[in-house]
Order: structure tokens, then C-alpha cells, then sequence
């Protein structure tokens, strides 16, 4: 490739909006922070394209392109660089992230704009695109790792926005925490990997992978287990969801991008990147099939009784993110990256719009005081119905493609991969029931409204014009087809079975795409009966099954549980370790000790100063007569450097 | 000068007399406990060391020794000056001199 791509640019200028914003906004007029904030994302759009324009067009296909920017680690066997790998996945997650990351820019400057520290979201968000891009362009584990934290920092940043009220402090402290565990693992995987290959790098560990194709299970799966933990915590799976409904407390455009479209992904982008070594180990890749079906399912249920509208969307994004994990997990890594894309645009305008009911209700989150608003908000009500239809799964919207193709990958994979589908399947007809509850929910019916003073307006067109392009995106993502995004990736993540190619593939693939179009209806038709006119079907069936629907509403249980069983210990460990045993035995101790040592020499040197005359002179007599006896001692044994000469003169 | 009587015994002898008195003198210096006799003890250690300087400068036939002797003898007699004044004044505040008694520095 002699054209230079430029890659560096990509990360580097959002870090520079990142740091004008951070360094000079307060002091800026607000168009200004607005200019830069939206400038240097656009930049690096623009670079992304450009790159992905010229990478694409190479004749006669492309081929994955690495460049060194500088060596970073050298120390004895260990060497690590600032390498970026440019291929197909590379592209696709770039566009989206720099896309859906600009679009939802653009959608900020309208939803924040009466904000104080408008500056400081800005510059949030912007060192936010510069850790994914780095995430995402990194072609060694341990760069992946600085995008996988930073990404990390800028949430916590972001969630705890509003960092004047404490739940919102609250919720960005357990995010970090719990990526935190995550991240443990994966740094436990890049240990693993480092004492196995004695490399981070994709490309080498996958030549050496290559060059052993008799290495299975054993090491790998510990390796790709750690990576899976790591994996869980970014994309929100079982056991380490818990942080994503609480990060709702942060401004809305900020749970559309990071938590729906770009951050939670990254453990499905990594698992994807790093296919080869997951592929080694069947287990491993169980392991995950069974945790993203789990928790598709399980977040699922949790999303069917919740009251705030973002906590609906954000176990729907959990599940959904369940739905990815399944995707790899049966080796279909292509199916799960259709889903990552499709998904980015459906959820991204679905927080979006959510937003912008939010904005248009003067702050109400809750849709039990909603209602009647398809008239008041019509571009909001549209595009959110685009969305909606979308995530269901309808045909020809974007999510029917992508999640019909995992499906049918599950269904393909073996006895576990059909218990899988089943598991899918159920869990597509909740979503299809709880995202239309929220739509009838939020704009049929009678206004529910509490607040008599502000009256529902349509947002600025700042935040609509981002609604409308995402909407597109959800209507006409999936038309590309399984096919053709498998064969565009097929060069690094490997092929996905062809329904085309298989005996009877393609009508098993007609059956499974008429069962899913059927149980979205289904979902429709219940959510429809229960919730388009006021009714109190709901609330009968909810005090008829009050055990199950309590456990719903109290989440399982898991955020207390999770308090009980684990945080009150450590903290009360902590606690006894850092007063008694650090405070107490260490600080104060040694404080006494040394004074206990100061003061019982002195109480033995003490008796020396008696103040008695002649005990003073004995002392002084034996000195005198002790260097006495060493000067002669000295002298006889010609030691000790005397020297006596006697001279007898005799005379 | 060379008499016969005083070739007769070696110098040796005399340095023996001067540690014989050096001894008596630390030997009284610790055990007295009259302030007085303490710095009487004190002088005879200051004139068995100048019987040991005339020794060495006879034996060596330099002398230099005899000159240090005047030395001696002049320090000592500032010293036995500045001392007794010393000694009066301790007996005018404590009635004593009874060295044990004498213990001021003790708090």
C-alpha cells in the first residue's frame, strides 16, 4: 500500500478536541466548544472513510495492513508496539464507531445545551472516541488494553456526569469497579498468552496458533477464559451486567453511544479479533454460547416489568449483547458482528429517542406518566417505531438479518446449539413484548402526564437530524445480508456456514427467518392487547403472579445480593485492614516501638551521669588505663600501629 | 655530672618510684572522700610524672625533659590556685566537702 492511511490521525484527533475542550472550554464561548467538539470528530470520520475508501479498492482484494508507529516495550524477551492493523473488521468497527460517534455528537449539542459543563461532556466524549479508536485499531493485546480501560475511564467520567448527585457518583464508581474485575481478567489472559507465545501480538500469536494445529483446549481454554472474564465485564454479560442499568444515571446521548452502541461491544469485537484463539477451544467458546443466551434471556425477563424508560433500553442492550455473545460462542463470529453493527444503529436511535422524549417532557423518565404523545413528538414517534420494529426483529428491518442469522447458526451448531435457539427464540418474543409495552407505553393513549405546566415539545432539529440518518440505518443495515458480510469478513474472522451451500439450508433458513418474523408478531399482538387502550390487564396479571413479579422488579435480587455476599465483606476487610492492622499495628506501632527503644536505652545510659564525683573519676581512671593496656599490647605484639622504641642508654 | 652516688642506681628504679607514686595517686584520687586529700592525690600524680620526665632526660641526656618539668610544676600551681578557690566557695554554700555530698549535676 503506498497510499499513507494515516491511521495515527484516527485517535489522535479526538485526544485533541479531548484536550482543548478539557484545558480551554471553560474559558471558550459555546459555539466554539461545540466547533471543536464536533470538528475533530468529523476529521477523523473523514480520515476513517478515506482509509476505508482506499483499503477497500485494492486490487485484487485487501489485505491486512500493519503499521508501527514506534517500539514501546523492550525489555529482555518481552517486545510490545504501537502497531495499528488495518483490515476488514477494523473498517467496519471504525465506521461505526466514528460514525455513530459523530451522529450522536451532533445529537448532544441539542440535548445539552443547557447544561453546565457543556465543555467538560465534550471533552469526555471525545477522549472517549480516542481510547475506542485506539481499541479498536490496536493490534496487540496490550494497546487493546490501553483503549479497554480508557474506555472504561471516559464511562465512568461520563456516567458520574452529574457528579453532584450521588446516585449518579454512586453508578460511576460500580461501573469502573466491575469493569475492574473484568479487566483482571483480562489481564490475567495476557499473562497466560505472554508465558505461552512470548508475544501480544494478533499477528504472531495467530502464525504461531497457525503453525500448531495440534494445539487444543488445555492452556487455550484457561487463556480464553480469563479473555471471556474480561469480556463479560466490558459487554455487560452474567455475572458482571450490574453496572450497566445503574450507568442509565448518566446523560442520555452518553448511554446511546458507550452503553448501546460502542464500548459494550468491545468484548465482542475482541473476541471476534481474536476468533483464532477461541476457536482452539470448544469449551471456551461453550462457556461463552451459554453465558450470552443466559443472559439475553435473563435480562430479558428483568426488562418486561421495568417503569423508567432507559432501564428498559439498557437490559434490552444487555440482552442484546447476550444475543452477540451467542453468536460467537457457536463460532459464528460474522453473525455476531452483523448483529454488533445493526444493533449499534437500532439502539443508538432508540437511546436517542428516548432522549429526545425525555427532552421533550421536560426530564420524565417514568412511562407510567407518559402516554399520548405519537401526535405531540411525530419525528421522535417515527423514528423510535423504526427502532423498535427493528430490534424486534421484523422483516425487512435491520435486526431481523442479524439476529436471524445467529439463530440459525445456533440451531446449526449441535444438540447445545439447538437448546440455544430455543433459549433465542423465547427470549426474541420478550423483546418483541417489552419494546412495544414501550411504545404503547410512551405514545398511545391518554397522556399520563403529571406535570400540567410544561407541554411536550419536538426537539431541535440538532437532535432530530441524527434520529432520521439512525433510523435509515435501522431500516436498510441488514439488507447487506449475512452472505455478503460473511464473505467481506471471511478473510479475519473465518467463513460462517452458507445456508446457500448446505442440503437444505436454505429452506431451514426460510422456516427459522418465518418462525422469528412470527414470534416478533406474537410479541406485537400480547404487548398490544395489554397495553394499547388503558386497560388493567396488566396490573391483574401482575398482582396475580406477585412472586414472579416481584422478583422482576426487584431485579432477582442480584444488585443486593452482590452487596450482601460481596461488597459488605470487603469492605469490612478492608476496614480492619487499613485501621487495625495499617493504622494500628504498623503506623502506631512502629511509632511506639521506636520511642519504646529511644527511651529504655536512655534509661540504661542514664545512670551513667550520677552526678558522683569519684564514680566519674573511675571511669575516667579505667579509660585512661584501658588505652593504656592497647597502646602497650599494641606496641609488644606490633599490632595496632604504635610503636615504643626504649632506648636504654646506659651509661 | 657523672658522681659515683648517682651512677649507682639505674634509672630504672626511678621510673618505678614515679609509677609506684602515679598509682598512689589515682589510687587516692578514687578512694578519698575529703575534697582535699583529692587534690592533694592529684599533685603527687602531676610530680610522679615530673620525676619521670628528669628520669628520661638524664638517661637521654637532652633537656628537654627538665624544661617540661617547669611546665608541669607552673600548671600545677595555677591549677592548686584556682582549685582551692574553688573548694572554699563549695564549702561556703555546702558545709561539707565530702565528695559524695557534692553531687549538684545529679538532678
Amino acid at each position: 500500500m503506498t497510499a499513507h492511511l494515516h491511521l495515527w490521525l484516527i485517535p489522535l484527533l479526538p485526544f485533541a478536541g479531548f484536550l482543548v475542550n478539557g484545558l480551554l472550554g471553560k474559558r471558550l464561548p459555546k459555539a466554539l466548544v461545540s466547533a471543536v467538539a464536533l470538528g475533530f470528530p468529523l476529521a477523523s470520520l473523514a480520515v476513517v472513510v478515506r482509509a476505508s475508501v482506499l483499503f477497500l479498492s485494492l486490487k485484487p482484494q485487501p489485505i491486512a495492513w500493519a503499521v508501527t508507529y514506534a517500539s514501546w516495550i523492550n525489555a529482555g524477551p518481552l517486545h510490545v508496539d504501537f502497531t495499528f492493523l488495518l483490515d476488514q473488521l477494523t473498517v467496519l468497527m471504525l465506521l461505526i464507531v466514528t460514525g455513530v460517534g459523530f451522529l450522536i455528537h451532533v445529537y448532544s449539542v441539542g440535548y445539552m445545551a443547557h447544561e453546565d459543563g457543556y465543555w467538560r461532556y465534550f471533552s469526555y466524549l471525545n477522549l472517549f472516541l480516542f481510547f475506542m479508536t485506539v481499541l479498536v485499531l490496536a493490534e496487540n493485546y496490550l494497546l487493546m488494553f490501553v483503549g479497554w480501560e480508557g474506555v472504561g475511564l471516559a464511562s465512568y467520567l461520563l456516567i458520574g456526569f452529574y457528579f453532584e448527585r450521588k446516585s449518579a457518583a454512586d453508578a460511576g464508581k460500580k461501573a469502573f469497579v466491575v469493569n475492574r474485575i473484568g479487566d483482571f481478567g483480562f489481564l490475567l489472559g495476557m499473562f497466560l498468552l505472554l508465558s505461552q507465545f512470548g508475544s501480544l501480538s494478533f499477528t504472531q500469536i495467530g502464525v504461531s496458533l497457525a503453525a500448531n494445529p495440534a494445539m487444543q483446549g488445555g492452556i487455550l481454554t484457561a487463556i480464553a477464559l480469563c479473555l471471556v472474564l474480561g469480556a463479560c465485564g466490558k459487554s455487560a454479560q452474567i455475572p458482571l451486567y450490574v453496572w450497566l442499568p445503574d450507568a442509565m444515571e448518566g446523560p442520555t446521548p452518553v448511554s446511546a453511544l458507550i452503553h448501546a452502541a460502542t464500548m459494550v461491544t468491545a468484548g465482542v469485537y475482541m473476541i471476534s479479533r481474536t476468533h483464532f484463539l477461541f476457536d482452539r477451544s470448544p469449551f471456551a467458546l461453550a462457556v461463552v454460547a451459554l453465558i450470552g443466551a443466559a443472559t439475553a434471556f435473563f435480562a430479558a425477563t428483568i426488562a418486561l416489568v421495568q417503569t423508567d424508560i432507559k432501564r428498559v433500553l439498557a437490559y434490552s442492550t444487555i440482552s442484546q449483547l447476550g444475543y452477540m455473545f451467542l453468536g460467537c460462542g457457536v463460532a459464528a463470529y460474522s453473525a455476531a458482528v452483523f448483529h454488533l453493527m445493526t444493533h449499534a444503529f437500532f439502539k443508538a436511535l432508540l437511546f436517542l429517542a428516548a432522549g429526545s422524549v425525555i427532552h421533550g417532557l421536560n426530564g420524565e423518565q417514568d412511562m407510567r406518566k407518559m402516554g399520548g404523545l405519537w401526535k405531540k413528538l411525530p419525528v421522535t414517534f417515527w423514528t423510535m417505531t423504526a427502532g423498535v420494529f427493528a430490534i424486534a426483529g421484523f422483516f425487512p428491518f435491520a435486526g431481523f438479518f442479524s439476529k436471524d442469522a445467529i439463530l440459525y447458526e445456533a440451531f446449526q451448531h449441535g444438540a447445545l446449539g439447538k437448546g440455544l435457539y430455543v433459549v433465542g427464540l423465547v427470549t426474541a418474543l420478550l423483546t418483541s413484548f417489552y419494546m412495544f409495552r414501550l411504545w404503547y407505553l410512551t405514545f398511545f393513549g391518554e397522556s399520563r402526564a403529571t406535570d400540567h405546566e410544561h407541554h411536550p415539545h419536538e426537539s431541535p432539529w440538532s437532535m432530530l437530524t441524527p434520529l432520521v440518518i439512525l433510523a435509515l440505518l435501522s431500516i436498510g443495515g441488514g439488507w447487506v445480508g449475512i452472505e455478503r458480510f460473511g464473505a467481506y469478513l471471511a478473510p479475519v474472522v473465518g467463513s460462517v456456514t452458507d445456508p446457500a451451500l448446505e442440503a437444505g439450508g436454505k429452506s431451514l433458513d426460510l422456516t427459522l427467518s418465518v418462525i422469528a418474523v412470527v414470534v416478533a408478531l406474537l410479541g406485537l399482538l400480547i404487548a398490544h392487547v395489554f397495553y394499547f387502550r388503558k386497560n388493567d390487564r396488566a396490573a391483574k396479571l401482575a398482582a396475580a403472579a406477585s412472586g414472579p413479579y416481584g422478583l422482576l422488579v426487584h431485579k432477582y435480587w442480584i444488585d443486593e445480593l452482590y452487596h450482601n455476599v460481596i461488597v459488605t465483606p470487603l469492605v469490612l476487610g478492608s476496614r480492619y485492614i487499613l485501621g487495625w492492622v495499617g493504622e494500628g499495628v504498623i503506623v502506631r506501632g512502629s511509632a511506639w516501638l521506636l520511642g519504646g527503644v529511644a527511651t529504655l536505652l536512655g534509661e540504661l545510659v542514664r545512670r551513667w551521669q550520677s552526678g558522683n564525683l569519684r564514680s566519674y573519676s573511675a571511669w575516667l581512671a579505667a579509660g585512661a588505663a584501658a588505652l593504656l593496656f592497647f597502646a602497650v599490647v599494641g606496641a609488644v605484639l606490633g599490632i595496632g600501629g604504635t610503636e615504643l622504641r626504649m632506648v636504654w642508654v646506659g651509661h | 655530672m657523672h658522681s659515683s652516688l648517682w651512677n649507682d642506681i639505674p634509672s630504672f628504679w626511678y621510673l618505678i618510684l614515679s609509677a609506684l607514686l602515679f598509682s598512689l595517686g589515682v589510687v587516692g584520687f578514687l578512694i578519698k572522700r575529703t575534697l582535699i586529700t583529692v587534690f592533694m592525690s592529684i599533685e603527687l600524680m602531676l610530680n610522679a610524672v615530673n620525676l619521670s620526665f628528669v628520669t628520661f632526660a638524664h638517661d637521654w641526656h637532652q633537656v628537654k625533659g627538665q624544661i617540661f618539668v617547669f611546665f608541669v610544676m607552673m600548671v600545677a600551681a595555677a591549677e592548686a590556685a584556682v582549685g582551692l578557690a574553688i573548694i572554699i566557695s563549695i564549702y561556703r554554700s555546702r558545709a561539707t566537702l565530702n565528695v559524695d555530698q557534692i553531687d549538684l549535676m545529679k538532678l
